[in-house]
């Protein structure tokens, strides 16, 4: 997976709360053209971003067996654009999660400043609609949450450090 | 301690002002989900989960809306729902008025048929209001 939205996971506890940061640099090619000689960071990577922080929040708690999709953006609001230089600090919530999916709240700050407020409704995908049993391969998931630092600073329910689940350890382990 | 049908309504009206983005004024009891609210289809799951969550309920899957039903050969035919499935839908649907939709039952228009009203007379068989 190379959409990437966020850098790094800065705190993530098991099926409550996660932060993320996403730095925007100009090194981005896009921000050339959105617009030109005026760089902003389009609202809706913001909203991706936020998402991908959630999804894989939401992801995590039945141990990314789950096919996490956002379904929809119920609400979102932004205060001002980000720019080149600025480090965006994602935080999401989960608000309730079903067996069907989960609804997550969250912020964007640049340091003090609110910039975005989002809920984000997520879906669980059923195996035949998503045509597969996992929406990625288990290695790659598995190496992204490495790289995202997920189990790095990853804490379960009862706040001790977070293990890489066992069937996703499989399942990438019979890949590789 | 049960809700009473005046709480159940103004439960049910916030979680359509926060599940569609429509202001509550506009959420009355005859209002039609999909005509009149403009609900999508990804708006059911949003909707089941907050009326889960402000009730305390759990919905299972099929029961607000039988797709099932719909889906089932042996009670569709010809882009409409036969007189054996209008049975079944009136057994599992007892919350909604399907006197306009059994006139005309074409699959395509169900979606069209519940109002705010019959959301909270299943919320109220549910919660006992």
């Amino acid at each position: 997976m190379r959409w990437f939205w966020i850098d790094r996971f800065t705190q993530f506890e098991s099926g409550r709360s996660a932060t993320a940061v996403k730095n925007v640099s100009l090194a981005e090619g896009h921000l050339h053209d959105h617009f030109p000689g005026a760089p902003l960071m389009p609202n809706s990577l913001v909203i991706e971003g936020l998402a991908q922080t959630g999804g894989l929040l939401a992801a995590e708690h039945n141990d990314f067996e789950e096919r996490v999709v956002l379904a929809k953006v119920a609400k979102a609001r932004f205060h001002f654009s980000a720019t080149p230089g600025d480090t965006l600090v994602y935080q999401v919530t989960i608000d309730d999660i079903h067996k069907d999916g989960a609804i997550v709240s969250g912020t964007s700050h640049v340091g003090p400043r609110l910039q975005a407020e989002v809920q984000l409704v997520f879906a669980h995908l059923s195996e035949s609609v998503a045509g597969s049993k996992s929406l990625f391969d288990p290695a790659s998931l598995l190496a992204m949450l490495k790289l995202l630092g997920v189990f790095e600073v990853g804490r379960d329910s009862q706040g001790k450090p977070l293990n890489v689940p066992a069937s996703l350890l499989a399942a990438a382990g019979n890949q590789a | 301690m049960a809700a009473t049908k005046e709480e159940v309504y103004t439960k049910v009206q916030g979680a359509l002002v926060d599940a569609l983005g429509v202001d509550e004024e506009e959420v009355t009891p005859e209002a039609r989900l999909v005509g009149d609210l403009g609900a999508e289809s990804i708006d059911f799951l949003d909707i089941v989960f907050r009326l889960e969550k402000a009730f305390d309920i759990k919905i299972p899957r099929g029961e607000l809306f039988p797709e099932d039903i719909l889906t089932n050969a042996q009670y569709v035919q010809n882009g409409r729902v036969t007189p054996e499935g209008l049975k079944q839908l009136e057994a599992r649907m007892p919350f909604a008025d399907l006197t306009n939709f059994s006139a005309n039952p074409v699959v395509q228009d169900f979606g069209n048929l519940l109002t705010v009203q019959d959301m909270c007379r299943y919320v109220e068989s549910k919660v006992g209001a």
